[in-house]
């Protein structure tokens, strides 16, 4: 399938305050200037969400740049066309503010300059797909291990803490908790071991942003774990790796050799009297020791399964000691707060949800993969502009954020900055930070039952409700797709559900449900038409499959 | 390692080894080693370069390997540098491309358009 080729995309806000402010009269302005110096074949203009803080709308949005204007008034459209597009000089005194942006802040960005995309902002990758994994010296030289040099040689442990908190660095695992805070609590047990584990058990279905770091960039993990251990007190640090990733394991083993021999690890690093030892522990398969309770208990060689918490990892973690469990993006970001220092973090991203965050964008749009921007974009952005829209005859239906167990979100979130906080108040979760973006063709029942068997497989048997809860969950809409629906079936999977959240012993009986109760919340009226016999994007089945011809076990006769 | 000092003549030593082995070399070719590049055939690319290299008798070309700059939908991915010019991207680069891609790019120093990632 070929595009159009376009060399620049213009986004006008579109939403109800911009259209009440002329937006529709800029957009048309600008396409007339467009088609007068006839660009209008080389030059995209749609409508977009508003970039900027209400004052400044409406905004006009300009890619691959990622330079934003606002407000711009019908007659400086045409300006903007005249000067930016066909001359190719910003229009300085109608750039918007920088502190006036609300989502992604690509007006700050480079353009395509540091990343391989559109003014992607990489600062966890920044090593990714340039050095060589296995070569430490590679690392060194993009000045891997500076930042742990300088820690451990001219800070205190208590100062490095600081930094981490000031940076507002929230957990990357998906549930966003303040990496400082947890520090801190396992810095001020006052038992003689602590531990830092990093949990690399990425098992969440189309997440692989952690294997992305870890086999392009694996020092940059071990760097923060040893930044870790210095701040908390630890002198030793596991690595729980998922089974499935082979390939990342050999790397971080060599990664960890090769930095014990340069003495960047082990005893008494860089004469400083600090020692950090770093282990990797490959787990087995299982999708629940992701969560970090279970992860412990699969450590420990017991079977992963999860405990009662509290008592939580921060003061009974590894062996009963305290322990920090940090998930591999959130490590990885350490490093670059200590060398650039805890103000320069709070500079990307959103006030509430400083920094950067990595992406596995999936599903019906034209550029599948890995990106990193700032905290804060929104979801149009990234489908319309990292993931290079839509693929041809789609139309965007609905996105699943962070993985199996993460929201089912309508078209109406497309404009709501991507950052903990925000999401949580539209009620979704962002998640861990894969973005799976399905075309108008996908059925929600469909989505969910495929969702469900996953988690159904996968719960661990150990508590009731999600034992039960997944089984029944998936039953039920396994009857809705063959159109054998109840009139009574919505209210009992949201009944299940809810149980399934309050009453579920970790995080996989408490997360299953996600899916369920936002479709239900947000795509009631076509799981309702199930009930009728319909699949209104026609994928279901709505027939009962021919019974098995019955087989008798041939030991009974 | 005894200080921080160290590490700087490290870094130090590490740069000024890649600028020698980069002065005397005619090209840089880098391969995206990945999971994602791997499965795509990465390795099989891979070994169409140093064949061809081999084949053709250069010997001035360095090539490396990296991981996944997360360009998934374009793996395997490599990264071409002829000299100090600028460092190309390439997506689908399977075996028979890489070889076209050493004769047309590396030894032509023409940049083949419709294989380049922008």
């Amino acid at each position: 399938m070929m595009r159009r080729m376009i060399r620049a995309t213009i986004l006008v806000s579109g939403d109800p305050q911009s259209l009440g402010r002329g937006a529709e009269d800029v957009k048309l302005a600008i396409e007339a200037e467009l088609s007068f110096y006839g660009l209008e074949n080389e030059i995209e203009v749609g409508f977009g969400g508003g970039a900027t803080r209400a004052e400044m709308l409406p905004s006009v949005s300009i890619y691959p740049e990622g330079v934003i204007y606002g407000p711009v008034k019908p007659a400086d459209g045409a300006l903007i066309v005249e000067e930016h597009l066909y001359k190719g000089r910003i229009v300085e005194h109608l750039l918007a503010p920088p502190d006036a942006l609300v989502s992604g802040r690509l007006a700050a960005l480079p353009a395509g300059k540091e990343g391989k995309r559109y003014a992607e902002k990489r600062v966890l990758l920044r090593r990714v797909g340039v050095i060589d994994p296995y070569n430490i010296e590679d690392y060194v030289a993009h000045d891997g291990y500076f930042a742990l040099g300088q820690a451990i040689t001219t800070m205190t442990p208590a100062e490095v803490l600081n930094v981490v908190r000031e940076s507002g660095l929230q957990g990357r695992g998906g549930a966003g908790f303040p990496t400082g805070m947890k520090w801190s609590f396992v810095a001020s047990r006052p038992e003689e071991v602590h531990y830092v584990v990093c949990n690399a058990d990425e098992s969440e279905p189309g997440t692989f942003k952690d294997r992305m770091i870890l086999e392009g960039d694996p020092h940059a993990v071990l760097e923060g774990m040893a930044l870790a251990g210095y701040a908390v007190g630890a002198h030793e640090g596991w690595i729980y790796i998922r089974g499935e990733y082979i390939l990342s394991k050999e790397r971080l083993e060599q990664a960890i050799h090769q930095a014990e021999e340069l003495g960047v690890l082990g005893d008494d690093i860089m004469g400083s009297g600090f020692s950090f030892h770093i282990h990797v522990h490959a787990g087995a398969g299982a999708y629940v020791c992701g969560e970090e309770t279970a992860l412990l208990e699969s450590m420990e060689g017991k079977r992963g399964i999860p405990r009662i918490r509290p008592p939580y990892p921060t003061v009974y973690g590894y062996h009963g000691m305290p322990t920090v469990v940090n998930n591999v993006e959130t490590l990885a970001n350490v490093p670059p707060i200590l060398l650039n220092g805890a103000a320069w973090y709070r500079t990307l991203g959103t006030k509430r949800s400083p920094g950067t965050k990595l992406y596995s964008v999936m599903g019906d749009v034209n550029v599948t993969g890995l990106i990193e921007v700032p905290m804060g974009i929104t979801l149009r952005e990234v489908v319309d502009i990292y993931a290079g829209g839509m693929k041809e005859g789609k139309a965007f239906k609905c996105a699943q954020t962070g993985g199996s167990s993460g929201s089912i979100i309508p078209p109406d979130f497309l404009d709501t900055p991507m950052d903990y906080a925000s999401m949580a108040e539209k009620g979704a979760g962002l998640g861990s930070g894969a973005l799976l973006i399905c075309g108008q063709d996908t059925c929600i029942v469909d989505l969910a039952s495929v969702l469900l068997r996953f988690f159904k497989t996968e719960s661990c048997g150990k508590c009731t409700p999600c034992r039960i809860g997944t089984t029944r969950l998936l039953e039920t809409f396994d009857r809705l797709r063959v159109g054998q629906g109840k009139a009574e079936d919505l209210a009992t999977l949201e009944s299940i559900a809810q149980n399934m959240v309050k009453t579920s012993f970790c995080g996989l009986g408490q997360a299953a449900p996600t899916p369920v109760l936002t479709a239900l919340r947000f795509f009631r009226d076509e799981i309702a038409a199930h009930l009728d016999g319909h699949c209104p994007a026609g994928v279901c089945p709505m027939q009962a499959p021919p019974a098995a011809p019955k087989t008798r076990h041939k030991y009974i006769s | 390692m005894k200080s921080l000092e160290e590490l700087q003549k490290i870094k130090e030593r590490a740069l000024q080894r890649r600028k020698l082995a980069g002065e005397g070399a005619r090209a840089r070719i880098v391969v995206a080693m990945g999971t994602t590049g791997i499965a795509a055939g990465a390795r099989d690319t891979m070994a169409a370069i140093l064949k061809e290299l081999e084949k053709r008798g250069i010997t001035d070309v360095v090539v490396t390997q990296t991981g996944s700059a997360g360009m998934s939908t374009y793996e395997p991915v490599v990264q071409v540098q002829v000299g100090d010019g600028e460092l190309i991207t390439y997506g689908n680069v399977d075996a028979s491309r890489a070889a076209t891609l050493i004769g047309k790019h590396v030894l032509g120093g023409e940049i083949v358009a419709e294989w380049q990632v922008q």
